[in-house]
C-alpha cells in the first residue's frame, strides 16, 4: 500500500472509531437514568458494544500504522483534544431526551449496518473481516432501536412531537456521517470502502419509509445539510469539549499510571 | 529424526489443547473456552506457543481476562513464551458451542441458543425452553442482559426469569 493510501485509510478507520467511541460515551451517559429497568439493562449494553466496535477499528488502524495496539487505542482516545477527533458532530450532541436519543441510535445502527455489510466486501482483508463479525452484533442494536422509532413515532402525540422534533434537529447532522475523510476517493478506487453517494441512497432508501410507517415526517431538500454547508470532520461543536473532559480527565491525571 | 519431531510436536499441541479445555469463560465458569468454540488454532513454532483465538462479542471487555487465563495455564505447563492472536474470521457463532457445553450452560441456568446455520429468523425467532422446568411457555423480556452475550426471558409456566445465550 502507498504512503498516501495507507494515510487515507487511517484516517477512514480514525473517522469510523471516533464516531462509534463518542455515540458509546453518549449512550452511557444513560446508566442509571434510563426510563425503564430494562431499558437501562438494554442501553448500557449497546453503549459497550460501540465502544467495544471502536476499539476494533483503532486497533485496525495501528496495525495499519505499525504500532503497538494497545498504547496506540489508549493514545488516541485519552490524549487527543477535540479538534484531532474525527467523528461526525451528530454523535456528539448531548444526549437530549429519550426520543432524541433512541433516534439518534437508530439513524446510526441503520447508516452503519449498510456500511458494514458493504465493507464485508473490502480488499482490504482485515477490514472486510472485522465489518462482517461486526454485522452479526448490529442485528440486535437495529431490531431494538426500529422498535423504539415506532413505539415514540405511533404512541402518543407527545412522543410523537418529540420523535419529530428530534428528527428534524438530527438530520441536519446525518450526511456528515456518510463522510469520514477527505480522501475516500483514493480509498473508493481502491475497492476498500464503498462510495459514499451510493450509501448514503442505500441508507436514505431503507430510513425513509421506515420513518414515514412511524408517522414520523423526513425532512426534504434544504433541510438536510447543503453541499455548500459541508461540515469537515475537524470542526466540533462546545459539546464535544464537555464529552472529553469527562471522557479523558482520569488519564490525564496521572499519563504514566498503569492500569 | 523430521518425523519424530512431528510427533513430538503433534503429542504437545494435543496436550494444550487438553490444557485449554480447563480454562472456563470468565463469565460463565462451567464451559471451557475450547467447548465455546474460543480457541481456533494451536500451533507451536521453535520455545513458542501461538494460540489463536476468536472474541464471541467483538467488544467483550471478558477478553482481556481470557488472554491473561490462557497465558497463566500454558506458563504453568511449562511454556514460558506464549503468543496470542484474535482473529475475526470466520465469525464467530453460537452454533459452535459443543453438545457438551449446551447441556452444562442449561444445568448452569442459562438456556443454550438456538442451532440457527445462519438463518436470520431462527436467531431471531425469541422462542426459549426455560433451563429451569424445560417449558417453552416463555416470553422474551430483553434483547439484552448482565453481560453481551445474555438475553433475559421469563417463563410463564414456572414463574421464573432465566437467561438465554444470545444466538449469533
Amino acid at each position: 500500500m502507498n504512503p498516501e493510501l495507507k494515510q487515507a485509510l487511517v484516517d477512514y478507520l480514525l473517522a469510523m472509531a471516533d464516531d462509534e467511541l463518542i455515540l458509546g460515551h453518549r449512550n452511557s451517559e444513560w446508566c442509571g437514568h434510563a426510563p425503564i429497568l430494562e431499558e437501562d439493562i438494554a442501553f448500557a449494553n449497546i453503549a459497550l458494544d460501540e465502544i467495544g466496535h471502536a476499539i476494533v477499528w483503532y486497533e485496525l488502524a495501528a496495525d495499519v500504522l505499525g504500532e503497538e495496539r494497545d498504547t496506540y487505542a489508549n493514545r488516541m482516545v485519552y490524549f487527543r483534544d477535540a479538534p484531532d477527533y474525527r467523528n461526525a458532530q451528530m454523535v456528539e450532541l448531548p444526549k437530549g431526551d429519550w426520543a432524541f436519543t433512541m433516534l439518534r441510535q437508530y439513524l446510526f445502527d441503520q447508516f452503519e449496518m449498510v456500511r458494514l455489510e458493504k465493507l464485508t466486501q473490502s480488499s482490504y482483508t482485515p477490514l472486510a473481516e472485522a465489518a462482517a463479525k461486526i454485522c452479526t452484533e448490529e442485528i440486535y442494536h437495529l431490531r431494538h432501536t426500529q422498535a423504539w422509532v415506532r413505539r415514540l413515532g405511533l404512541g402518543t402525540e407527545e412522543s410523537n412531537r418529540r420523535m419529530q422534533t428530534a428528527l428534524n434537529e438530527l438530520m441536519r447532522y446525518y450526511e456528515q456521517l456518510f463522510s469520514p475523510s477527505l480522501a475516500d476517493t483514493l480509498l473508493f478506487e481502491a475497492n476498500i470502502v464503498p462510495f459514499q453517494t451510493e450509501l448514503m441512497v442505500h441508507t436514505l432508501e431503507l430510513i425513509v419509509p421506515f420513518l414515514v410507517e412511524a408517522n414520523l415526517i423526513p425532512p426534504r431538500g434544504s433541510n438536510f445539510v447543503g453541499p455548500n454547508d459541508v461540515i469537515y470532520r475537524h470542526e466540533h461543536t462546545e459539546h464535544l469539549n464537555d464529552l472529553l473532559s469527562n471522557l479523558q480527565q482520569v488519564a490525564r491525571l496521572d499519563p504514566m499510571a498503569k492500569w | 529424526m523430521v518425523d519424530e519431531i512431528i510427533v513430538m510436536t503433534s503429542e504437545a499441541v494435543q496436550q494444550i489443547w487438553q490444557a485449554l479445555d480447563e480454562v472456563k469463560d470468565p463469565e460463565i465458569p462451567v464451559v471451557s473456552l475450547v467447548e465455546m468454540g474460543i480457541v481456533r488454532d494451536v500451533m507451536i513454532n521453535d520455545a513458542c506457543v501461538i494460540v489463536t483465538i476468536t472474541p464471541t462479542f467483538s467488544g467483550c471487555p471478558a477478553l482481556h481476562a481470557m488472554k491473561a487465563d490462557i497465558v497463566e495455564r500454558l506458563t504453568a505447563l511449562g511454556y514460558a513464551n506464549v503468543e496470542i492472536k484474535t482473529t475475526f474470521a470466520p465469525a464467530w457463532s453460537t452454533d459452535w458451542i459443543t453438545e457438551s457445553a449446551r447441556a452444562k450452560l442449561r444445568d448452569f441456568g442459562l438456556a443454550p441458543p438456538p442451532i440457527h446455520r445462519g438463518d436470520l429468523n431462527v436467531m431471531l425467532l425469541e422462542v426459549a425452553t426455560c433451563p429451569y422446568c424445560g417449558s417453552t411457555n416463555t416470553s422474551l423480556r430483553n434483547s439484552f442482559g448482565p453481560t453481551a452475550c445474555r438475553m433475559i426471558y421469563y417463563c410463564n409456566a414456572c414463574n421464573q426469569p432465566f437467561e438465554q445465550f444470545k444466538p449469533l
